[in-house]
């Protein structure tokens, strides 16, 4: 044992430039972090394909497939609609993520959308005559505030009476789409002259632009994109900075990883939890103020469109780390807008895409599954990310 | 769920800090209902209202004036304060928890309906068909949830069972309508065992998942295939409701309990059955023991890992038989999403009724109530938005599991993959 370790003391440090390093460091897990979630986003769409040969006969698999490839990345257009589709993904995946690394299990990104989507629209539609710089991030603010109270409420309940905030938030969910239906139709938010439960419209102040109109293509004018998406790759570098590079960060990561560890050590377990919780629910409000500031430009009932549940999907398919759920936000931003041209073009519907995400969820849970099929070796086996009901 | 009470029993006079606070906590809000109802319901209504018992318009009927009704509730919450603050219930906390629900419940119908009638009977019928896909899922959580593996897949596997039970209902018969839904419902929870007991993954994690897919794969097909068949494959009619010969004709509980649809009869035996399997058989207490113990239930000879197959699969089939009810018991055709949430109501039934079959049933009436409530309220059209109505259910849960009222205790061992030594 020690003969093999010396020599690996010894050796000079490699001569690379710190940026490789940094990007492609050496003790990187190669197979946990790439092949396997490739090899899963393989697997789970040569199913869909099955399901598609089952429904509508082996003609209609390359048309489809084609079909979603090309809605997701050919062309300007295309691009534009998937990352714009990834914005909101990103936000409300770095909400479920950064839950996971304090070991918290916040399935309430949804809840947390649709009370933040619906403070940033009651900001946006207010306060006529502010210029954009400060009105925009004034409504933002106004998400991030209404999700992080709606996380906030399963953070203290999780530190001070023990409840398990996969059941606090599940329920916090319906609890805020049923005060969304409720709040829809009252008189200073319901748009006049509508009996519908639909918000006014947000004031072109507080509307995120779109930042793809100087491009020298053709219709350039009709991508979406817009400063959403910038935002949304600030936060996830700002949450990576707050999780590896600050006290805080590495406070939840420590309760994450032991929480009596944690406690022995002078960490106040009961604050991080709720600071995690409340961090949490913020971001996932800012990706609830995102599609309401962005392109639906007011809220809806059921404006979040299970991005929530998406979200649990990408903090695993990212291991719960920043650029990881960037990158995994890009993939289904991919799926989701290729899978409306899939249904314009082919005849396949769009639901397919759902299935195939919850294929790829299932062999990211089950990387034994992964493994077992493809014969891959190595890679360091995850441990449970949540605790059961009882802890 | 080791019986406590005989240690207890002698040590009934050193209570639990935690109980003490509960119980005081208990008896606040009885005085705070009683401060409510006097104020807001006596004070803010004149007029009478009527109840109505009987099939028609004039049987058996009750009218009372509605401050009247709201004054006496408001002294019996008193009374149920002073007594929980002072003396406590004991072991009958729970009862009196539930007598005082309905007694807020009568006050509130009360005061909502002052100056017209209310049909009493016709809100109970719907509260128990309101109630029954709600307790299917719950049962179906107890069952796995005993075994300590928690289902967060109940949605999934209730969407599943009505999708199977609209399509081989049409085809076939709705009779194999049903058992094609109980065991796609069974099929759905073998997917969450293998995740769940073979792969070691997440519980919560294999649960969403049965979830998304099963959304996602039922919405597919029925975009794909049942919209333009819908005739030959999404068709399948309702079951109607059955008439109990002799138990039918009680007056006024008759009619809400003994004319109902096959599934509710399900429902009512299902509930038996389990709570004598669970809690008087060997098969009960080894599923109990791996759900509490698996360590101590492995090292006495019981297979874990089978015995959590086999229930979690039974658990299955109970949501696709309860899922079933939504097309061949009530909707008669299948949508996207119909199930609309009921599942996870049901989890939260199987919190609320503590892990118990009859717990379960209990609070997935109190949630159907709720719903049927709302759909009064709404025609009557009272000051109180119906949302609130909606909400109720899952205010509770997050109440009862932050041990305000009665603590919430789950099977130890509850979410925890088992790994054989």
């Amino acid at each position: 044992m020690t003969q093999e370790q010396m020599p690996t003391t010894e050796q000079p440090t490699p001569a690379e430039p710190r940026w490789m390093q940094r990007i492609a460091p050496r003790d990187v897990d190669w197979t946990t972090l790439v092949i396997i979630p490739l090899l899963a986003v393989l697997s789970a769409l040569i199913i869909g394909a099955v399901i598609i040969v089952l429904t509508d006969g082996f003609g209609a698999v390359l048309p489809a497939y084609w079909a979603l490839f090309k809605g997701a990345f050919v062309g300007w257009s295309s691009i534009s609609e998937t990352l714009l589709a990834a914005t909101p993904l990103i936000l409300a995946g770095l909400s479920v993520a950064i839950g996971f690394q304090a070991g918290l299990f916040n399935i309430g990104a949804e809840g947390q959308m649709t009370i933040g989507g619906l403070t940033a629209v009651i900001v946006g539609f207010n306060f006529e005559g502010l210029p954009l710089v400060v009105h925009l991030p004034l409504a933002v603010l106004a998400g991030f505030l209404g999700g992080a109270l709606w996380g906030f409420i399963p953070g203290i309940l999780r530190a001070r009476t023990g409840a398990h905030e996969v059941i606090t938030t599940i329920m916090l969910n319906f609890i805020a789409y049923r005060t969304l239906d409720y709040m829809l139709k009252l008189p200073f938010i319901q748009k006049e002259g509508r009996f519908d439960p639909v918000s006014k419209d947000v004031l072109d102040s507080a509307t995120f632009p779109p930042i793809l109109k100087w491009l020298p293509v053709e219709n350039a004018d009709r991508l979406r994109l817009h400063l959403g998406f910038i935002v949304a790759l600030a936060v996830a570098w700002l949450v990576y900075w707050i999780l590896y590079r600050s006290t805080i960060g590495f406070e939840f990561r420590a309760v994450g990883a032991n929480p009596h560890a944690a406690k022995y050590g002078g960490i106040g377990v009961a604050t991080a939890i709720v600071l995690v919780m409340a961090l949490a629910g913020g971001l996932a409000g800012m990706a609830g103020g995102n599609e309401t500031l962005g392109v639906l430009g007011r809220a809806t009932p059921g404006f979040t469109a299970q991005i929530g549940f998406d979200a649990i999907a990408l903090a695993l398919l990212g291991r719960s780390h920043p650029g990881g759920v960037v990158l995994a936000s890009i993939l289904f931003g991919a799926l989701r807008a290729g899978g409306r041209t899939m249904q314009a073009q082919s005849d396949v519907g769009i639901d397919l895409i759902v299935v195939v995400q919850a294929l790829i969820i299932v062999f990211i849970a089950a990387p034994e599954l992964v493994r077992a099929i493809y014969r891959v070796k190595g890679g360091k086996k995850q441990g449970q990310v949540t605790r059961g009901w009882s802890t | 769920m080791v019986d406590l009470t005989a240690v207890t029993g002698s040590v009934e006079l050193v209570r639990a800090p935690a109980e003490v606070r509960r119980a005081r906590i208990l008896g606040i809000t009885y005085l705070l209902l009683a401060v409510v109802v006097y104020f807001v319901f006596a004070a803010g209504t004149d007029g009478d209202v009527t109840f109505r018992f009987g099939e028609q318009a004039g049987d058996l009927e009750w009218t009372v004036s509605a401050s009247l009704l709201a004054t006496v509730a408001a002294i019996i919450f008193g009374f149920l304060g002073g007594v929980q603050l002072t003396k406590g219930f004991g072991s009958k906390t729970n009862l009196v928890l539930g007598a005082a629900m309905g007694v807020f419940a009568f006050t509130f119908l009360g005061w909502a309906g002052a100056g017209k009638s209310i049909g009493i009977v016709g809100i109970l019928v719907t509260t128990v068909a309101a109630a029954t896909p709600i307790a299917f899922g719950a049962l179906s959580g107890v069952m796995c949830e005993r075994v300590a593996v928690i289902n967060i897949g109940i949605e999934g596997m209730l969407l599943t069972g009505a999708f199977t039970g609209a399509v081989v209902g049409t085809v076939l018969s709705p009779v194999l309508g049903i058992i094609g839904a109980t065991l796609a419902g069974g099929v759905m929870a073998l997917g969450l065992a293998v995740l769940a007991i073979r792969y070691r993954v997440d519980q919560i994690i294999a649960g969403v998942v049965i979830n998304i897919f099963a959304l996602g794969i039922t919405s597919f097909l029925s975009a794909q295939v049942l919209v333009e068949n819908a005739s030959e494959l999404n068709n399948p009619g309702v079951l109607g409701p059955l008439r109990i010969p002799l138990l039918a004709d009680i007056p006024v509980l008759g009619r809400i309990l003994f004319n109902q649809n096959i599934f509710v009869y399900v429902l009512y035996s299902l509930v038996g059955v389990m709570t004598y399997l669970l809690f008087r058989t060997r098969w009960g207490l080894r599923s109990r023991a791996v759900g509490e113990h698996p360590k101590a239930a492995d090292t006495l000879g019981i297979d874990v890992f089978r015995t959590r197959y086999r229930n979690v699969f039974y658990g299955g089939m109970i949501a696709g038989f309860g899922g079933a009810y939504f097309t061949l018991g009530s909707v008669g055709s299948f949508n996207e999403n119909m199930t609309a949430g009921r599942g996870f109501i049901g989890l939260a039934a199987m919190i609320f009724g503590r892990w118990h079959p009859v717990g379960a049933l209990a609070a997935a009436l109190v949630f159907g109530f709720a719903e049927s409530l709302q759909i009064r309220l709404s025609i009557l059209d009272v000051g109180i938005p119906s949302e609130f109505l909606l909400m109720a259910p899952y205010v509770v849960t997050i109440i009862v599991v932050a041990g305000v009222v009665g603590a919430a205790r789950p099977p130890a061992a509850d979410g925890q993959p088992y790994i054989k030594q």
